[in-house]
C-alpha cells in the first residue's frame, strides 16, 4: 500500500521543513518529500491512494506523553484499544501511558501486557510509562533496566509524588545510567492534602479546600536541585503554576537539564471554572489562577515549557457524578487537547511550527523514541490538520470511554482531519475517501 | 412579588430586594407562632422532605416546626455520608426521593455544592441548609432577620464575625448578605482560620480580638469545632479560649447597645463565656425563634405555582 | 380610556357606615364582648371608622383587630405571583367573643370563607357577623352579609373599588369597566 499526500503545507521543525509540498508513503516508511509528485498511470497500480491535502496542515504524527489508559485494572474508565482510537481521533500517532493502574505498571509483565494491548489494537504507537517505585507508593525502586528492556519509555509515579527526596535522588541517578527520563508529579502532600482546588479567592468563595500553587512550586525546585546536584535530567509534567513556570525558567538558564510540560487545560481555564461545582473541572494539579495561566502561556512562548500533553485521565460516572469532595481528579484530554492548543497559534502566542515542536518533536525527544519527524526514511506517522474546522465538542461521539471533558459543547476551531500510522490512515474525517 | 429562583442555595447570588422580601415576610409569619392554633393552611398537601446527611437536631427541627406551621406534610431523612460513598450516590438517592413527588427539598450535607448537584437535577425546590464549609443561607437569613429588628437596619452597622471563618458556611453566608445589605463586616480568627484572600469579599479582616469588635454593633461568634484542633488549627481549647472567647472583659470594647450573636450550638467558655451567651446582651434564643419564620417565609415564597 | 362611575360618594359612604354601626349595636344588644376586625387590605380602615363610631355612640371602647387571609386562601399557591403577607394583629382570644369582620366589597365570598377559617385558629367566637359597604352579587360560596351599605349588581367584566382617604372628603365608590 502506498499512500500519496499531494499539496498540503508541511511543517516538520526537526528538518526546517514549511512549504507546501507532496509526501510519498510506501511500506509504512516515508519515502520521498517532493514538489509535484506524480507517478505514471503504469506504476500506480491499485495500490496507490492519492489525498489531496490542499488548505491542511501536513505534521509529523502529534505525541502525546501523558495520558492515562487505566488498562490493566479500571478497563471500564479505559482501555488501551478505546484511550489509542481516541488518540488518532485526536491526531495522535504516539501516546505515552502513565503508570497508574491496577496492577501498577513496575514490572516487567505489566509493561509487556501494555506493549500486546497496543499491538492488538494496532491504532496509534503506545509507549508504556513504568513506576518510578515499587506499587508507587515511594519506598523502593523498581527495575528500571528490566523495564526498559521490556519497553518502557520513562519512569514516573505519577498520580503521586516522590516525597522521599533520598529515593528521587537514586532515581534521577539510576534513570540516567539507561537514558531514560525521570517524569516527576511535582506535589508536597502536607501543602496539598484535603485541598480540592486551586487555594484563591474562588476556593474561599466556595468553602472548598484550598491547593496551594507554592505545593508544586517547591517540588518543582526540589526537582529541579536534585537534577543539578546530581547532573542527571528530570522532566516536570503537568506544569500548573506561575511558580513553577519561573523555577524551570531560572534552572534552565543555569544549565540544568530540566524539560517540562503543561496540560491544554492549564492555558485554557481557570479556577473561575469551578463555580458550578461541576466535577468535570476537577482535576490534579487543580485549574489555577488567572495569574498562573498567564505564566503558563508565557513559558510555552518563550520554551521554558517544552511540551504539551493532555493528561488525559478517563474516569466513568462512578467517579464523577457525585459529590465534587468525592470525585476523581482528571478530564478526558485526547480528542480535544490539538483545538484547543491550536487556539495558542490564532491568538499569537505560538506560531504553528513552535506548536508542532512542543506536541510532536520535543515529546520524542525527551522520550528518547525515533519519532517525531518526517525524514526520508522515518516511520510514515502524520497527522493533517484542518486549521479551521469550526466543530462543537460532543462527548457522546468520543471513542474515549471517558465523558468526563469540561469542554463538552464548547465551539473549538482547528482539527485534526487524519492521522496516518506507520503508513496506515487509522483516521480520517468523513471528507476523505479511504 | 416572588423571588427570582427555583432553589434557595445561597445567599452569594440573592439579590438585596429578595432578601427584603424574605425578611418582610418572614416578619409577618412571626404572629403565627404565637397563637394558640399555631398553624396556617397555606401548604396543605405539600410534601417537604428535610434530607440530612450531618447530624443537626436544631436546624431540621426549624424546618420541619416551619413547614408543619404551614400544613406541610414532612418527611425526614437522616443519611450518613459513608455509606452514601460506597453504595447509593447522592443522585440515586436525589431520583428516588424525585420519584415520590415531594415538592420541596431541604438538603444538608457535608460537600460544599450537594445542593447545587440536586438542584441541577430536579425539578423540586432545594432548600440548602448547609453544604460543606459553603453556604448556609437560611441561618444569614435568620441572623439578618434579628438584626433588623434589633437594630432597624444594617446599613452602616460595624459586625464582627469571629471563629474558623475557613470553615464556616454561617461566616460565608452572613458576610455575603450584610455586606449587601450595607454592613461593615469585621472578620477575625488565628490566620490559619482566616482564608485566603479573604479582603476581596468586601470584608476587614482582623488577627485580635480586641480590633476587631472594637464599637462593634454586632458580635457573631462562631462554633468551634473541636475536631479542627488535630489539624493543627490551633493548640489546644485553653489557647484559643484565651485569645478568641468573647468574655466580660473585652466585650466592653463593643458599642453599650452591643447584640451578641451565636448560630449554635455554643461551646460555653470556648468561643464565648456562659456570662455572656446567656446575659443580657446575647439574642441567641431570639435567633433560634427568627430561625423559624425566616423559613417558613422561605417555604411559602418557593412553594408552587410556578410558571 | 375606561368608562367610570361614581356610585357612592363620602356623604353616602358616612351615612352607610353610621347606619352599620346602629345595626351592629342593635342585632348584639350592646358592645359586650363585641370585637370588629378588618380584613386586609380594603377592610382595615372601614372597620376602623366602625369602632369610632360604635364607641361614640356607646361611649365605651371596643376591641379590634386585623386580619390578613392570605395564607388561608384558596389560590395562594396557584396564581403566578406569591401574595405579600401582612401582619395578622388579633392580640387577644376570640373564645366566646360576638365577632364582626368587615370587608369593602363582598364578591365570590372566597374571601369571607377564608376570614371565618382563619378566626376559628384564635378560638371559638360565638358568633361571626359580616359587615360590607358592597355587596356586587356574583356568589360563589353560599355566605351572605349581615350589615351591607349598598347592594349594587354588577356585572362580571366590572371593576368596584372603594377608595378611602384620610381626611374622608374625597370618599368614593366607584365602578369601571374591566
Amino acid at each position: 500500500m502506498r499512500l500519496l499526500l499531494k499539496g498540503g503545507r508541511v511543517i516538520d521543525p526537526s528538518q526546517n521543513i514549511d512549504t507546501v509540498t507532496d509526501i510519498l508513503i510506501e511500506d509504512g516508511k516515508i519515502s520521498r518529500i517532493e514538489k509535484g509528485i506524480s507517478l505514471p498511470e503504469a506504476d500506480s497500480g491499485g495500490d496507490l491512494k492519492i489525498f489531496d491535502l490542499k488548505d491542511k496542515i501536513v505534521t509529523p504524527g502529534l505525541i502525546d506523553m501523558h495520558t492515562h489508559l487505566r488498562e490493566p485494572g479500571f478497563e471500564y474508565k479505559e482501555t488501551v484499544r478505546t484511550g489509542s482510537e481516541a488518540a488518532v481521533a485526536g491526531g495522535f500517532t504516539s501516546i505515552a501511558c502513565m503508570a497508574n493502574t491496577d496492577p501498577v505498571n513496575d514490572n516487567r509483565s505489566v509493561t509487556e501486557f501494555i506493549h500486546k494491548q497496543a499491538r492488538l489494537a494496532a491504532m496509534a504507537n503506545v509507549y508504556p510509562i513504568a513506576a518510578i517505585s515499587k506499587g508507587q507508593d515511594g519506598k523502593v525502586l523498581t527495575e528500571f533496566g528490566d523495564l526498559k528492556n521490556a519497553g518502557a519509555v520513562a519512569f514516573s509515579d505519577d498520580g503521586n509524588p516522590v516525597t522521599d527526596s533520598g529515593l528521587m535522588r537514586h532515581a534521577l541517578e539510576y534513570a540516567y545510567s539507561f537514558n531514560m527520563p525521570v517524569i516527576s508529579h511535582c506535589e508536597d502532600t502536607g501543602l496539598s492534602s484535603g485541598g480540592l482546588m486551586h487555594e484563591g479567592f474562588v476556593s474561599t468563595q466556595l468553602g472548598l479546600p484550598g491547593i496551594p500553587g507554592i505545593s508544586e512550586d517547591i517540588m518543582v525546585i526540589r526537582d529541579i536541585r536534585l537534577a543539578g546536584f546530581t547532573k542527571t535530567r528530570v522532566h516536570i509534567a503537568h506544569v500548573s503554576t506561575a511558580g513553577s513556570v519561573q523555577a524551570v525558567r531560572e534552572a534552565k538558564s543555569a544549565g540544568i537539564n530540566v524539560t517540562a510540560e503543561t496540560a491544554p487545560h492549564y492555558f485554557t481555564l481557570t479556577d473561575e471554572a469551578l463555580r458550578g461545582f461541576s466535577t468535570n473541572f476537577k482535576m490534579y494539579p487543580p485549574l489555577r489562577g488567572a495569574d498562573d495561566v498567564e505564566a503558563i502561556k508565557e513559558g510555552l512562548r518563550d520554551g521554558t515549557i517544552d511540551a504539551i500533553a493532555s493528561d488525559h485521565a478517563p474516569h466513568s460516572s462512578v467517579e464523577k457524578d457525585v459529590e465534587f469532595e468525592y470525585a476523581a481528579n482528571g478530564i478526558t484530554g485526547l480528542e480535544t487537547s490539538l483545538p484547543l492548543c491550536l487556539k495558542l497559534v490564532d491568538d499569537g502566542i505560538l506560531t504553528i511550527n513552535q506548536l508542532v515542536e512542543k506536541m510532536s518533536v520535543n515529546p520524542a525527544d525527551i522520550l528518547k523514541i525515533p519519532k517525531g519527524s518526517l525524514k526520508t526514511g522515518s516511520d510514515a506517522d502524520i497527522t493533517v490538520v484542518d486549521m479551521n474546522k469550526i466543530w462543537t465538542v460532543d462527548t457522546d461521539t468520543f471513542r474515549s470511554k471517558g465523558r468526563n471533558c469540561p469542554f463538552n459543547g464548547w465551539k473549538l476551531k482547528g482539527k485534526a482531519v487524519m492521522t496516518i500510522v506507520g503508513g496506515d490512515v487509522k483516521y480520517a474525517d468523513s471528507g476523505f475517501q479511504i | 412579588m416572588n423571588l427570582s429562583r427555583k432553589d434557595m442555595l445561597g445567599i452569594v447570588d440573592l439579590p438585596r430586594e429578595e432578601i427584603d422580601l424574605i425578611l418582610d415576610t418572614a416578619e409577618s409569619f412571626k404572629e403565627i407562632s404565637t397563637r394558640t392554633i399555631k398553624k396556617v393552611p397555606t401548604l396543605r398537601g405539600k410534601t417537604v422532605i428535610t434530607l440530612f446527611f450531618e447530624a443537626s437536631t436544631r436546624t431540621r427541627t426549624s424546618f420541619e416546626i416551619a413547614a408543619k406551621r404551614l400544613s406541610a406534610d414532612t418527611i425526614n431523612i437522616s443519611a450518613s455520608t459513608s455509606s452514601v460513598v460506597k453504595g447509593e450516590t447522592l443522585i440515586d438517592t436525589a431520583k428516588n426521593l424525585e420519584s415520590m413527588n415531594p415538592d420541596i427539598i431541604i438538603i444538608r450535607h457535608s460537600a460544599a455544592g450537594a445542593a447545587h448537584i440536586l438542584a441541577g437535577l430536579l425539578e423540586q425546590s432545594i432548600i440548602n441548609a448547609g453544604d460543606g464549609a459553603h453556604e448556609h443561607p437560611t441561618q444569614a437569613l435568620l441572623d439578618m432577620l434579628t438584626i433588623r429588628e434589633k437594630k432597624g437596619t444594617m446599613e452602616g452597622l460595624k459586625i464582627a464575625i469571629v471563629g474558623d471563618i475557613a470553615h464556616s458556611r454561617v461566616a460565608r453566608s452572613n458576610i455575603y448578605g450584610l455586606t449587601k445589605m450595607g454592613a461593615n463586616v469585621a472578620v477575625c480568627g488565628p490566620a490559619m482560620m482566616i482564608p485566603r484572600d479573604m479582603d476581596q469579599m468586601g470584608v476587614s479582616v482582623y488577627y485580635n480580638m480586641e480590633d476587631a469588635i472594637k464599637d462593634a454593633d454586632v458580635v457573631m461568634m462562631l462554633r468551634m469545632q473541636l475536631e479542627r484542633q488535630e489539624k493543627n488549627l490551633f493548640p489546644s481549647l485553653r489557647e484559643y479560649a484565651n485569645h478568641f472567647s468573647l468574655n466580660r472583659d473585652n466585650i466592653k470594647l463593643a458599642k453599650n447597645d452591643v447584640i451578641v450573636m451565636h448560630p449554635g450550638p455554643v461551646n460555653r467558655g470556648v468561643e464565648i463565656s456562659p456570662e455572656i451567651a446567656d446575659g443580657p446582651s446575647s439574642v441567641i434564643l431570639e435567633q433560634v425563634t427568627n430561625g423559624v419564620a425566616v423559613r417558613m417565609a422561605l417555604l411559602y415564597l418557593l412553594s408552587g405555582g410556578r410558571k | 380610556m375606561k368608562k367610570k362611575k361614581v356610585v357612592m360618594d363620602a356623604e353616602g359612604i358616612e351615612r352607610s357606615l353610621t347606619r352599620i354601626a346602629y345595626e351592629i349595636l342593635e342585632r348584639n344588644k350592646g358592645t359586650d364582648n363585641l370585637i370588629i376586625i378588618g380584613i386586609r387590605k380594603g377592610g382595615i380602615s372601614l372597620a376602623e371608622r366602625l369602632r369610632e363610631k360604635i364607641s361614640a355612640i356607646e361611649g365605651t371602647e371596643i376591641m379590634s383587630g386585623t386580619l390578613d387571609i392570605t395564607l388561608y386562601r384558596d389560590d395562594v399557591l396557584t396564581t403566578g405571583k406569591r401574595p405579600e403577607i401582612e401582619k395578622t394583629y388579633i392580640p387577644f382570644p376570640l373564645d366566646h367573643k360576638r365577632v364582626v369582620i368587615v370587608d369593602d366589597v363582598l364578591f365570590t365570598g372566597r374571601t369571607i370563607r377564608a376570614a371565618m377559617d382563619a378566626l376559628m385558629d384564635f378560638g371559638r367566637p360565638e358568633l361571626i357577623q359580616l359587615a360590607v359597604l358592597i355587596d356586587r352579587g356574583h356568589r360563589e360560596l353560599p355566605i351572605r352579609a349581615d350589615f351591607i351599605g349598598e347592594t349594587l349588581p354588577s356585572s362580571l367584566w366590572e371593576n368596584i373599588s372603594v377608595n378611602l382617604t384620610d381626611n374622608r372628603d374625597a370618599d368614593e365608590v366607584v365602578i369601571e369597566e374591566g
